[in-house]
């Protein structure tokens, strides 16, 4: 867990604070975006966790630890920690990179190199074909993954991620989520993900804190966020399409509704979302699809009256603002 | 022919050849370890603060628009002449590439290499020692390639101020108009310059870091 309190940032210069007195707490196995425009502080907060930036006023807790109490040095060996340029060393072949925290920490040579190949085939690449390879000579996407190896080498409990796929094409990069996602519903980290893409905080949080000159505009599930938009800064940013954006994290089975007595010619899978779902009616003509199981089997129907029922924000309004209220 | 003559006279005076050759090398060897020794270190502990690098920097610039022999030159009115005045400058000489090959290089190390070190918890003497260094290693040795060549080069000039060497043999072949003896010491002189270069080019190949090698 981490509980940021009251933290104060501000830079010689600046004409307001990075991070303005901002109070977050993020609960224990839980991905907390900070997302922002560009000089919200989101970044700021992230790299005061782990002491890269010395906070003006006010503290972080990690695990319960005051961070300014702890030597910063074994608190970042610690703490998982990516950045958008990777960062990889380039006279270091792939293992050395992905052992850097683990050699940092005297583990020996041989829980060091079975951690290697455990890491590589981890994020979906062959140890054999790549452990002895250097960075220069892996793409954008495949350098990522070894950054996120390399974070995850010592297994810490707490993760710093800067906008981790932000440099790579969209097609990688939704890949990458999606496998950092598997990741790590296996692992259960409690990570920080800095992001400016709402759509990355949407399918990564599962809370997300919207910041504004250092501020903590919102802070709540993607689903309330984007059914209940705390003001109207906060509504422009998650866009005008954000009905759209919330059916994309409803699965068509929790629509279900009971078959009738005409089967519908179209059909769905269950893990679809109520966007694809849209989508397949809109293509289609029809406005009810059958709902299929992982064997095809018929679970129910999804019909558009459903899914606008779902769009509606009118029962989300009421959520509460308090950080510590979620 | 006059090489016939230059060789006759390597024959006739072969402790004179090789007392001026070692002489030549041990001159520039021992400015060039110095230069290395002052250098380098300096320059890796000025790349962290900006504003002396930079003056440090166009300070090095500045020497390094001082002809040879002019260094030398203004050396000896104040440590007269021999060997050690030829070290002196000859040291002198070193110094600018190495430093500002050194600082630049520690300089450019690409910033998001060193966040990510500090980020998973290298201390600043990690950071330096096994990421910083080696990939500004290529760089720093340019520097110290640049600097061993304008050395040996260089050290035919220290026969001004009476420092020995190979240059021994051009100043007296000129001053007696004697083309053999000229050629003495200007044909090893060059072949020395050429091969210094040749051998530190490939020492330079073979400490570049394997990942960071042009392929």
């Amino acid at each position: 867990m981490i509980e940021i309190r009251g933290l104060v940032k501000q830079f010689p210069g600046a004409a307001h604070p990075a991070v303005d007195h901002l109070t977050l707490m993020i609960p224990e196995g839980e991905v907390c975006v900070l997302i922002g425009p560009s000089g919200c502080g989101k970044t700021t907060t992230m790299r005061i966790i782990n002491r890269m930036i010395e906070p003006d006023a006010g503290s972080v807790l990690v695990a319960g630890r005051d961070v300014t109490q702890v030597d910063a040095v074994d608190l970042r060996r610690g703490i998982g920690y990516v950045i958008q340029q990777v960062g990889l060393f380039p006279h270091w072949s792939i293992a050395d990179n992905i052992a850097t925290v683990p050699k940092l920490l005297g583990w020996n040579d041989a829980r060091i190199a079975a951690r290697v190949d455990e890491l590589l085939a981890l994020v979906g690449m062959e140890p054999a074909m790549f452990r002895s390879r250097f960075p220069r000579e892996l793409s954008g996407g495949q350098k990522q993954r070894i950054g996120v190896a390399r974070a995850l080498a010592a297994d810490p409990p707490v993760m710093l991620m800067d906008e981790p796929f932000g440099a790579i094409d969209p097609i990688t990069r939704a890949r990458l989520q999606d496998e950092f996602l598997r990741i790590l519903r296996s692992l259960k980290k409690t990570i920080v993900f800095v992001t400016h893409d709402i759509d990355e905080a949407i399918k990564m949080g599962d809370r997300i804190a919207i910041l504004r000159d250092g501020v903590l505009v919102q802070y709540a599930t993607p689903m309330t966020i984007l059914a209940g938009p705390a003001d109207p800064f906060v509504e422009s940013f998650v866009g005008t399409d954000r009905a759209l954006k919330r059916l994309a994290l409803i699965r068509a089975d929790a629509a279900l509704e009971p078959l009738g007595p005409v089967a519908p010619a179209h059909a769905i899978a269950a893990q679809a979302s109520l966007r694809d779902a849209l989508a397949r009616m809109f293509e289609t003509g029809a406005d009810t699809l059958a709902v299929t199981g992982s064997n095809g089997e018929v679970l129910g129907l999804v019909t558009l009256a459903g899914i606008r029922a779902n769009t509606r924000s009118d029962d989300a309004t009421n959520h509460c603002q308090s950080p510590y209220c979620l | 022919m006059l090489l016939v003559e230059a060789w006759q006279f390597v024959a006739a005076h072969p402790e004179r050849f090789f007392g001026a050759l070692y002489t030549h090398v041990a001159l520039s060897a021992a400015a060039l370890g110095l230069a290395i020794a002052i250098a380098f270190p300096v320059g890796v502990l000025l790349a962290d603060k900006r504003r002396l690098a930079l003056a440090a920097i166009t300070a090095a610039n500045i020497g390094r628009t001082l002809p040879s022999l002019a260094v030398l030159a203004l050396v000896m009115p104040v440590l007269g002449t021999g060997f050690v005045p030829a070290l002196f400058a000859l040291t002198l000489l070193a110094l600018p590439p190495i430093l500002i090959n050194t600082c630049t290089a520690m300089q450019q190390v690409d910033a998001d290499i060193v966040d990510a070190a500090r980020g998973m918890g290298m201390t600043r003497v990690q950071i330096v020692r096994e990421v910083e260094l080696p990939v500004a290693l290529p760089v720093i040795f340019a520097g110290i390639r640049t600097a061993a060549v304008q050395v040996v080069s260089g050290a035919v000039l220290a026969a001004y101020i009476g420092g020995g060497g190979l240059g021994d043999f051009i100043t007296s072949g000129i001053a007696m108009m004697a083309l053999p003896q000229l050629l003495v010491g200007a044909i090893p002189a060059t072949l020395l310059a050429l091969g210094t270069d040749r051998v530190f080019g490939y020492l330079q190949k073979v400490l570049t870091p394997a990942g960071m090698r042009a392929r």
